[in-house]
C-alpha cells in the first residue's frame, strides 16, 4: 500500500446539504459536518442502482460518514445513515420544501469550506427532526430555524427593545435593516408594522418557546413569516432561492377558516 | 472579465444546465483551442436539433412532428397516462414492453434550491389533459429519488380532488443484488411494496 502514504481519512457526522452529477455515475455531495463544517466530496458510483451508497447521500439524510481528504474534493469511502429525513420530509410537500430552504439557508450561512460551524450543524439537525416529527407547523419550524441560524451567523434580530436607541419595548413597528423592532422616535420611514402578537411569536421561535409558537393564529404566522422572509433576504445576498417555493398549505386548510372567523 | 465574444461565450455556456463559471471558461477555452471543423460541426448540430426536433405538443416528449409517435398511435390506451420527468424515462420505460398506456414528460423534478418549482414543469399541462376525463389512472413514474418522490408527492395531493386512481411505480431492490447492500430506505421501501407469493 506504498502510494496510500499520506492520505489521509477522516470521519464524521454530517447532514447531505446538495448534490450534483458529477460525469456518468459520480455525484458531488455538499455536507454540513460537526467537526469539519461544510464539506464537498466525491461520492463514487453513487448513481448506479448497485451502489452501496444507495439513498444515504440524497439531501437531508444525516449519517455517519468516512472520508479522505482529496486534492479539491474529498472522497467519500464509507456512510451509514443516522436518520434518513428525506423520506419523511418527501413524503409531504410543506414539509419538503420548508426542509429545502433549511438546507439552502445552512449552505449559505457556511460561507468557508471546512470551516468548524458546529452551532449551525446542531440547528439543522434539530430542525430537520422537528420537520420530520411533524409535531409543529413546517413553516413555524422553518421560521424558527432561520431566525436562529441567522443569529448564529451574527445577525440577531431585536424583538423587544428599539434596535437603534435600546428604549424598552414592545415596539410595534419593525425595521429590517436596523436589525429588529424599532420605537416610534427611531422609526424609519418604510418600516413594517407588527402586530404586538406577531411580536410575540417571533420572540417566542428564536427563543424555541413552543408552547407559545404553536398557539399563534394563522394571521399573526402569516405576519411573522414576512418578517422572516424580509430579514433572511437581506441578510442573505441574493437571497435564498428555495424560500419562495416553501409551501404553506396548513393541513385540511382548518386553520385558515379559523383565522377568517376571527378576523 | 474578458473581452467581447469570449465573454459572450463563457456567458452563454454558464447558463447551461451543470456548467459553473469555472466550467464555463473551461470549455471556452478548450473551443478556442479546438480545431475549426470540429468547432463548425458542433455548431452545425446545435442548430439542427433546434430545427428538427421539438416537444410533442400533447405529452413533451421529443418528437420530430407536431405529435410523437406513441400520441399518434391509435392502439396506445388513452386511460392510463404514465407521469415521467424526460424523455430518456419514456425511453426506459418503452424497453420494457409492459406498459400499453399514454405518457406525460414533465420537463424535469421539483427542486427548489436549484430554483425549479411547480410552475417550471409541464404540470398546467397535465392538468388540462386530465381535465376531460379520458384518463382514469395516473401512473406517476418520477425518479425513485428525493426530488422525484416529492414531486409525486404533490402531483399525488393535485389531482386528489379529480379522483383518479394514482399509483407509484413500486422501488425496491434492484433485481440481482445482494439484501445485505440495500440501504434502509430502499429496504424500507421494498417492504413497503411486497407483493403476494401465489405458489
Ligand atoms: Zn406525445
Amino acid at each position: 500500500m506504498a502510494h496510500t502514504v499520506g492520505v489521509s481519512l477522516y470521519r464524521d457526522e454530517g447532514v447531505v446539504l446538495r448534490t450534483q452529477k458529477l460525469g456518468e455515475a459520480d455525484r458531488i455531495v455538499t455536507l454540513l459536518t460537526r467537526d469539519h463544517g461544510r464539506v464537498r466530496a466525491v461520492a463514487k458510483g453513487v448513481r448506479r442502482t448497485r451502489s452501496r451508497f444507495g439513498s444515504r447521500l440524497e439531501p437531508f439524510t444525516h449519517v455517519d460518514v468516512q472520508l479522505y481528504v482529496g486534492r479539491s474534493l474529498d472522497v467519500v469511502t464509507q456512510v451509514e445513515t443516522l436518520a434518513p429525513y428525506g423520506a419523511a420530509l418527501a413524503a409531504d410537500y410543506p414539509r419538503y420544501t420548508a426542509g429545502t430552504a433549511m438546507l439552502e439557508t445552512a449552505e449559505r450561512l457556511t460561507v468557508e469550506e471546512r470551516e468548524p460551524a458546529v452551532q449551525q450543524y446542531l440547528l439543522l439537525v434539530g430542525g430537520l427532526r422537528a420537520l420530520a416529527g411533524g409535531e409543529h407547523d413546517p413553516g413555524l419550524v422553518l421560521d424558527a430555524y432561520l431566525l436562529r441560524s441567522l443569529s448564529v451567523a451574527g445577525y440577531a434580530p431585536s424583538f423587544g427593545a428599539c434596535a437603534r436607541c435600546g428604549a424598552p419595548g414592545p415596539h410595534r413597528a419593525f425595521a429590517v435593516p436596523e436589525g429588529g423592532a424599532v420605537c416610534p422616535d427611531c422609526r424609519p420611514p418604510g418600516s413594517a408594522s407588527l402586530a404586538p402578537e406577531a411580536t410575540a411569536l417571533l420572540a417566542a421561535l428564536l427563543t424555541g418557546d413552543w408552547a407559545v409558537a404553536d398557539a399563534a393564529e394563522p394571521r399573526y404566522r402569516r405576519e411573522a413569516q414576512g418578517i422572516v422572509a424580509a430579514y433572511v433576504q437581506w441578510h442573505l445576498e441574493r437571497g435564498l432561492r428555495s424560500l419562495r417555493l416553501v409551501d404553506r398549505t396548513t393541513p385540511e386548510g382548518g386553520q385558515t377558516v379559523r383565522a377568517t372567523g376571527d378576523a | 472579465m474578458y473581452e467581447g465574444v469570449v465573454q459572450d461565450l463563457i456567458d452563454e455556456l454558464g447558463r447551461l444546465p451543470g456548467v459553473g463559471p469555472k466550467g464555463a471558461q473551461r470549455i471556452a477555452f478548450h473551443l478556442l483551442a479546438a480545431d475549426p471543423a470540429d468547432v463548425r460541426r458542433l455548431a452545425q448540430v446545435l442548430i439542427e436539433v433546434k430545427e428538427k426536433v421539438r416537444f410533442c405538443r400533447t405529452c413533451f416528449n421529443v418528437a420530430e412532428a407536431e405529435e410523437c409517435r406513441i400520441c399518434q398511435d391509435p392502439r396506445r390506451d388513452p386511460s392510463v397516462l404514465c407521469v415521467v420527468e424526460e424523455s430518456k424515462d419514456v425511453v426506459a420505460i418503452e424497453k420494457t414492453r409492459e406498459f400499453r398506456g399514454r405518457y406525460h414528460v414533465l420537463g424535469g423534478a421539483i427542486n427548489p434550491i436549484e430554483g425549479i418549482g411547480p410552475d417550471d414543469l409541464r404540470i398546467r399541462e397535465l392538468m388540462t389533459r386530465l381535465a376531460d376525463g379520458t384518463v382514469t389512472e395516473l401512473i406517476l413514474a418520477t425518479d425513485p429519488n428525493l426530488e422525484g418522490e416529492a414531486t409525486a408527492t404533490y402531483l399525488a395531493r393535485l389531482v386528489k380532488p379529480m379522483g383518479l386512481r394514482v399509483t407509484r411505480l413500486a422501488s425496491g431492490l434492484p433485481v440481482g443484488g445482494d439484501l445485505e447492500y440495500a440501504d434502509e430506505v430502499t429496504l424500507g421501501r421494498a417492504f413497503e411494496g411486497r407483493r403476494l407469493l401465489d405458489v
